[in-house]
């Protein structure tokens, strides 16, 4: 079942002519056909959760904004950052005016009359991709004041950000798109109370709205049969690192996690297994070669202690070592934390720290227990979740490849020089 | 100087003491301050698209960083005097993105990506590659950069915006030569012409198109 993928590399399908040949911009005919609250309703019926990493349903957010005369605002977060996550990229250029389509119509049904795309600054050439489809869809009539002749009134601006993580948090996103720094904002108010410029804002991933215009058409219910019970339609996954053909993938969620690593992406190279997996971007807890026959869905991956995410999976395979993929994900997060939160800006640098004490040699296994524990000290405590999506999968390499991390321990150890761990009494274990 | 860790990345935390010595910047006067003409008008149409002409701070900044090569004092005095803004509120979200630079840099931007699923396919390597190409060449400014969102094509960069990969070292030299030459960069291994994965989404390709696959 291909709905956002469907044939999705037909030429020219950025332009207007052949996005309506294929039955564009139906949707949201049919949908100022309705009133704001039906096209809501059918948002709401399909049980549409956010693709951008939270799961939240994007029909309960819409409906918290409140209603009456007040200014207020759509932002799509095309700021696509979390490593392994290309999904957003793919759809963006090659069909833009899905992005468009679902932007009118959602704002129609949360009654917003300005919306804008926060596209992160890297994506140079979407972003170009993205300007000219909405000219094009404002001088089609598309966009612009009583669209189609209906109620409604939409002003879409593109704004390009410039490098920073953070910014694909939806506080900080806010901040940046008013000029500022990056940072993230005490919640609540969360941002469909109090957002961009203090107006209620409804904020939402470039999948979820892509997904919009096929619910209208289909009529929500028709889409919540999609999928599984709590983890309705299709979903674009990322599929990168140790496979044979990595890419986008449009998979129907709760189809077994094997499926998607071995079936669609290939596996590991000939030879090689899979050692351990993320199965929805850096910050998602690794999952190991045992769990490989979960269901991918969002509440299988949370009952296995970890999260869908952005749906960017990341396969390692058994030629590489935990400590060189836990070092990757730790400075990242290191590089990224904006600094405004003492957990998450110091809890990054003493990770990353720790991690190059067990590399030169330096560290003993209690070495590991501190990180676990600091690990812990960053979970919850900060304005935003940066600092936690660093503490899970570290946590999570910690406690499932101990075995692992000790041995590299003993043998940096002995790389080093500095005498065996025997020798050594650990503060605090001595009798 | 913005510090920075080995593998480029910044340092987070105090990016730049305050100089006490000198009295604070206050927003430049738009009658006495020169603007190139076209930046300017670049500037004031970012800042129309928006309820609140600070929002136009990263467009402008770009901007500005276009025409100088970096976001130098002047060129911040500059967006200074069109945005009415201080300098140090510009110079505040300048340090604070990546792709803005506060130090003068080399004209050519080749960022290599060095996250997870680049790095378990060599991008370590091939940055060290690219530096040794890049290393006689001032006109090129190698960066290891973050995860840039095309783990499809990892080992992966962008080269002056353009995403080209699956990178081998070699392609290093080649990516130098191109920038020289002014020609496309890599352009087989450009990612704006890779079909999607998705095994289910095909299409009729025209004959010969089929046939480079």
């Amino acid at each position: 079942m291909k709905l956002l993928f469907d044939r999705i590399d037909e030429p020219e399908l950025n332009t207007i002519p052949v996005y309506e040949r294929r039955g564009g911009y139906q949707a949201l005919r049919k949908a100022l056909a309705m009133t704001p609250a039906d096209a809501l309703n059918q948002i709401t019926a399909s049980e549409l959760r956010g693709r951008g990493g939270a799961g939240f349903q994007m029909g309960k957010k819409a409906s918290f904004l409140p209603h009456g005369d007040t200014d207020k605002f759509l932002v799509c977060n095309a700021d696509e950052s979390e490593p392994g996550t290309f999904k957003d990229r793919e759809l963006m250029q090659k069909s833009p005016h899905m992005l468009i389509e679902g932007i009118v119509i959602a704002t129609w049904a949360a009654e917003i009359n300005r919306a804008f795309i926060y596209i992160r600054g890297e994506y140079a050439h979407q972003a170009d991709i993205l300007e000219a489809a909405i000219a094009e869809a404002a001088d089609a009539g598309y966009l612009g004041e009583r669209i189609l002749g209906s109620n409604h009134s939409l002003s879409l601006v593109l704004h390009r950000g410039a490098g920073a993580y953070i910014c694909g948090e939806e506080t900080g996103l806010l901040d940046s798109l008013e000029g500022k720094r990056g940072n993230p904002r005490l919640k609540p108010p969360f941002p469909a109370i109090e957002g961009l410029y203090h107006g209620p804002t409804l904020i939402n991933n470039v999948e979820t709205l892509c997904t919009v215009p096929h619910i209208i058409e289909m009529g929500g219910e028709e889409y919540a049969k999609l999928g599984t019970e709590t983890s309705t339609g299709t979903k674009l996954v990322s599929v990168s690192g140790d496979v044979q053909r990595p890419g986008n993938y449009e998979i129907e969620l709760g189809i077994p996690s094997r499926e998607i690593v071995y079936g669609l992406a290939g596996g590991p190279p000939e030879g090689r297994e899979v050692k351990f997996w993320f199965p929805g971007g850096s910050s998602a807890p690794v999952l190991t070669k045992d769990d490989l026959d979960l269901a991918y869905d969002f509440d299988t991956m949370a009952k296995a202690g970890s999260m869908l995410g952005s749906g960017a999976i990341i396969v390692v395979d058994d030629s590489h070592s935990v400590l060189e993929v836990a070092m990757k994900v730790a400075k990242f997060y290191a590089h990224e934390s904006c600094g405004k939160c003492v957990p998450c800006r110091e809890g990054t640098n003493w990770t990353v720290k720790m991690l190059e004490r067990i590399e030169s040699g330096e560290a003993t296994p209690m070495d590991l227990d501190i990180m676990a524990s600091v690990q812990e000290q960053i979970i919850g405590n900060c304005l935003c979740v940066l600092g936690d999506a660093m503490a899970m999968p570290i946590g999570s390499m910690v406690e499932k490849f101990r075995d692992e991390l000790e041995a590299e321990i003993e043998d940096a150890r002995g790389r080093a020089g500095v005498g065996a761990l025997e020798d050594v009494i650990p503060i605090g274990v001595a009798e | 100087m913005v510090p920075r860790f080995g593998h480029g990345s910044r340092v987070p935390g105090w990016d730049e003491a305050v100089d006490l010595t000198k009295p604070p910047a206050v927003v430049p006067d738009p009658a006495t301050t020169r603007v190139p003409e076209e930046l300017r008008r670049t500037i004031e149409a970012a800042m129309a698209k928006y309820p609140d002409r600070r929002s136009a701070a990263i467009p402008a900044l770009h901007a500005a960083q276009e025409v100088h090569g970096w976001c130098s004092p002047r060129a911040i005095e500059q967006v200074a005097a069109v945005m009415q803004l201080t300098p140090a509120y510009l110079t505040s979200v300048a340090t604070f993105y990546d792709m803005l630079e506060t130090t003068p840099k080399p004209s050519n931007d080749v960022y290599v990506c060095t996250n997870i699923s680049c790095s378990l396919l060599g991008a370590d390597e091939f940055y060290e590659a690219m530096l040794a190409a890049a290393a006689d060449d001032e006109s090129v400014n190698v960066r290891a950069f973050e995860c840039l969102g095309a783990c499809d094509i990892a080992p992966m960069a962008s080269v002056n915006g353009e995403y080209v990969g699956p990178l081998d070292n070699e392609d290093a030299d080649q990516i130098v030569d191109d920038l020289r030459a002014g020609r496309p960069v890599l352009k087989h291994k450009q990612l704006r012409y890779r079909r999607c994965a998705d095994p289910g989404v095909s299409i009729e390709l025209p004959a010969e198109e089929a046939e480079d696959r």
